[in-house]
C-alpha cells in the first residue's frame, strides 16, 4: 500500500464528509510528477470535493495526502504550495492584472521591480503583454481565465488544480486555452490535476483519466484504455456507449458462441463471460448490412428503419429491432420502413454479465 | 432627519411634470362624445387630486423647513405677524462666533460621533465577519440579539443605563456617551458589516489562502478592501445615529456633555428660536452630505443580503 516517494501526489484512502454525509469513501490515487491528470465524473460525484481537499479548503475526515512524501492532510492550503484555477476564474476585482498576478510574489517578499519584470514575462507567455495596469473587471472571459492562470504559475507552483477552468468559455476560447494549457504544462513541467464533466477535454489534455462515480474511484487509465475498456457498466456508458442490448455467451467447440434475441448465433474467438450479458456499444460502432448477412465476429440483428436524416457528410438512421430504437450513420441512401441488418462487431463491444439487481440504471 | 430628506427629493421631481400634465389637459376644447367627455371629466379630476396630494405632502416635509430657514434669519418676529417683522444674519453671528455654545457643541457631537464609530467598527467587523463567514451556532440569535437595543423604550434603557453607568463614574463624560451612543450605532453596524463580509466570494478568499497567503493577510488584503463599501456604509450610519442621537446623551452626558441636539433642545426651551434653527441647519448639513456618498456605497447585492 505504501507508494513510492517520489509521487508528487499521493492520496491514500481518503475519506470526506460534509457533516453525516459521506461524499468521498477511501479515494486512493497516486500521480507521477510531470503527469496531467483528468479527474472526469458527473456532476456530484465528489470531483470537485476531492480537488478541494487536496487544496486543504476542505478538511478530510480520514485518509492520508502527500506531496512529494509530504503529508499535508492536516495542513492550512497556504502551507501546501500548490496553484488553483477556479471555475470562476476568482479574480481579485480590487486589483490590476498586475496586482492579481504579482500577489504570491509580493507574498514571498520579491523585491518590487523583480515582480514588474517577472510578470511582464509571464504576462507575454499567456499573450496578455500590455495589460498590466488594466482593471481585471475590464477583460473577456478568455482573458480572465489567462490572468487567473499567471497568477497560478507565477509563484512558480509544483502542482496545479484545475476545477473545470474552461467550463464558463464559449467553445472556441475553450479549444484554444486547453492548447495553451497542455503546452505550457509541456515547456514548465508542473505536476496537474484538472476536475472536468467535460469527456473530450478530459481525453485530449489528460495522460491519465479517472472517472469517479459516488465518491469512488470507477476506473482510471490512458484515455484510450478506459475508452476502449471500461471496466464496468457506469464507465462504458460514461464514456459514451450508451445503448445496450442483452444477448447470451454460450461455449462452443471453438472458442464461444454469442446470441442475440431474435438472431442467429456468431462463433467468436474473443473473450466474454458466459451466461446472460449486457452489451454496451457507442452509435458509430454499428453499421448497416443485409438483414440476411452472416459475417463471423459480428452479429446481425434484424430491424427496420424508421427515420433518417441528414446532418451532414453521412446520412443518420433510427433503427427499430423489436421495440429498441438504435442510431446508425450509414454514407449510403437507404428507403424507409425497408428491412436492415444491424451490425455490431463484437470486439467493439463492452460485454458485462446482465445483473437483474444492477442492470440499467446506469445514465 | 436623513430620511426625510430622501423622501422630500423624491417627492419634488415629480411635481412639475404632473402640474404640466393638469394644464395640459385644461387646455383641450371639450368634444362632442358623451363617454370621451365622461373620461376626460374623471382623468381631470384624479389629476387634480394627485397635485392636491403632491401640494399637501410637499407642504408637510418643506413647511417646517421652511420655518425653520425663516426663522434662522429672524431678528425680530411676534405674535399678529405672518412673517418675521426683520431679517438679519445676527444670530448666525452668534452661534459661529468662536467662543459659542454652538461651534463648541458642534465640536463635541462631531469628536463623539468619530469615537463611536471608531468603537463601533471595532466591535462590527469581526463580529460581521464571524457571522457571515464562520458556521456559529445560534446566528440568528446572535443577530437579533444586536436588534435588541431597538425593541425596547429607550427612555426605559438609559435611565438604567444612566444608574449603571452613575455608579462606576461614567456619567456626564465623553466615554459614557460614547459607549452609549456605540451600542445604539451597532444595531446597523453589525447587520450591515455581515452583510458586506457575506457577500464576498468565498473562492475570492480561497484564491489568496491557496497561492500562500495567510487567513490575516487574507482578510486585510482581499476580503477587507472587498466589503469595505459596505462598512463605510456602517460608519456613516453610525455616524450620523449619533450625531443625531437625543435621548441617550441627555441621560448620561447632562449636564457636563453637550452636543448639538442638547444645545437644540434647551435654545428651544429657552424660547431661543433662532439659535435652536440654526443648530438644526446645521445638523441638516452632514445628514444631507452622507446620504450622497452612501446612495454611491451601498451596492444593491449588498443591500440584498442585510439580515440574511
Amino acid at each position: 500500500m505504501n507508494s513510492s516517494p517520489s509521487a508528487a501526489i499521493d492520496i491514500h484512502d481518503l475519506h470526506v464528509s460534509y457533516g453525516r454525509q459521506r461524499v468521498l469513501h477511501g479515494v486512493d490515487l497516486s500521480v507521477a510528477p510531470g503527469e496531467f491528470i483528468a479527474i472526469l465524473g458527473s456532476s456530484g460525484c465528489g470531483k470537485t470535493t476531492l480537488l478541494r481537499t487536496v487544496a486543504g479548503f476542505q478538511k478530510a475526515a480520514g485518509g492520508a495526502i502527500r506531496l512529494f512524501g509530504r503529508d499535508v492532510v492536516n495542513m492550512p492550503p497556504e502551507k501546501r504550495g500548490m496553484a488553483m484555477m477556479f471555475q470562476s476564474y476568482a479574480l481579485w476585482p480590487h486589483m490590476t492584472v498586475m496586482g492579481n498576478v504579482g500577489y504570491g510574489l509580493r507574498l514571498r517578499g520579491v523585491p518590487k521591480d523583480e515582480i514588474r519584470t517577472r510578470v511582464a514575462k509571464i504576462l507575454k507567455m499567456l499573450n496578455l503583454s500590455g495589460l498590466e495596469d488594466r482593471k481585471v473587471t475590464n477583460l473577456s472571459g478568455g482573458q480572465r481565465q489567462r490572468v487567473a492562470l499567471g497568477r497560478a504559475l507565477a509563484i512558480e507552483p509544483e502542482i496545479l488544480l484545475l476545477d473545470e477552468p474552461l467550463s464558463n468559455l464559449d467553445a472556441k476560447v475553450r479549444v484554444q486555452l486547453r492548447s495553451e494549457l497542455k503546452s505550457l504544462q509541456n515547456q514548465l513541467g508542473f505536476t496537474a490535476i484538472h476536475v472536468t464533466h467535460d469527456r473530450e477535454e478530459a481525453m485530449t489534455m489528460a495522460d491519465r483519466i479517472v472517472v469517479m462515480d459516488a465518491g469512488r474511484i470507477a476506473q482510471m487509465g490512458s484515455p484510450k484504455e478506459v475508452f476502449d475498456r471500461p471496466n464496468s457498466p457506469f464507465v462504458a456508458s460514461f464514456m459514451g456507449a450508451e445503448n445496450t442490448i442483452d444477448l447470451d455467451v454460450n461455449p462452443a467447440s471453438k472458442g464461444i458462441e454469442v446470441k442475440a434475441d431474435g438472431a442467429a448465433a456468431t462463433a467468436w474467438d474473443g473473450r466474454a463471460p458466459p451466461g446472460r450479458v449486457t452489451a454496451y456499444f457507442r452509435d458509430d460502432v454499428a453499421s448497416l448490412v443485409d438483414p440476411n448477412a452472416r459475417i463471423d465476429g459480428s452479429i446481425v440483428l434484424p430491424g427496420t428503419i424508421t427515420q433518417r436524416t441528414y446532418p451532414g457528410g453521412h446520412y443518420r438512421y433510427v433503427v427499430a429491432i423489436a421495440d429498441r430504437h438504435f442510431t446508425v450513420t450509414d454514407d449510403d441512401y437507404h428507403e424507409l420502413d425497408r428491412p436492415v441488418g444491424l451490425r455490431l462487431p463484437l470486439a467493439s463491444l463492452h460485454l458485462f454479465p446482465t445483473d437483474p439487481t444492477k442492470g440499467g440504471n446506469h445514465a | 432627519m436623513s430620511v426625510k430628506l430622501r423622501l422630500s427629493s423624491a417627492g419634488a421631481v415629480p411635481e412639475p411634470r404632473t402640474l404640466a400634465s393638469a394644464n395640459r389637459s385644461l387646455s383641450v376644447p371639450r368634444e362632442p362624445a358623451p363617454s370621451a367627455a365622461r373620461v376626460r371629466f374623471w382623468a381631470l379630476g384624479s389629476t387634480l387630486l394627485k397635485v392636491f396630494g403632491l401640494a399637501v405632502f410637499a407642504f408637510l416635509l418643506f413647511g417646517p423647513l421652511a420655518n425653520l430657514a425663516l426663522w434662522s434669519f429672524a431678528e425680530r418676529w411676534y405674535a399678529p405677524f405672518k412673517l418675521p417683522v426683520s431679517y438679519g444674519t445676527r444670530y448666525w453671528e452668534v452661534v459661529f462666533r468662536p467662543t459659542g455654545d454652538a461651534m463648541s457643541s458642534l465640536v463635541t457631537s462631531v469628536s463623539i460621533a468619530c469615537l463611536t464609530v471608531l468603537v463601533a467598527l471595532a466591535v462590527s467587523v469581526p463580529a460581521g465577519y464571524a457571522l457571515a463567514r464562520l458556521k456559529l451556532p445560534w446566528r440568528t440569535a446572535l443577530m437579533i440579539l444586536f436588534l435588541l437595543p431597538q425593541a425596547f423604550p429607550s427612555v426605559a434603557i438609559y435611565i438604567n443605563v444612566a444608574r449603571v453607568f452613575y455608579s462606576i463614574g461614567l456619567t456626564g463624560t465623553i466615554t459614557g456617551v460614547v459607549l452609549v451612543h456605540a451600542a445604539h450605532g451597532l444595531v446597523y453596524s453589525v447587520w450591515i458589516a455581515a452583510a458586506a463580509f457575506a457577500a464576498v466570494d468565498r473562492d475570492l478568499e480561497l484564491a489568496a489562502r491557496n497561492i500562500g497567503a495567510s487567513p490575516l493577510r487574507t482578510f486585510f488584503t482581499v476580503t477587507l478592501p472587498l466589503a469595505a463599501p459596505g462598512i463605510m456604509a456602517s460608519a456613516i450610519f453610525v455616524f450620523l445615529e449619533s450625531l443625531d442621537e437625543f435621548t441617550g446623551t441627555f441621560f448620561v452626558g447632562v449636564p457636563q456633555v453637550t452636543t448639538l441636539p442638547l444645545l437644540l433642545y434647551n435654545s428651544s426651551m429657552g424660547g431661543n428660536y433662532q439659535i435652536a434653527s440654526i443648530t438644526a441647519l446645521i445638523l441638516l448639513v452632514p445628514s444631507i452630505l452622507f446620504m450622497i456618498i452612501i446612495e454611491r456605497f451601498l451596492k444593491a447585492e449588498v443591500l440584498s443580503k442585510v439580515g440574511q
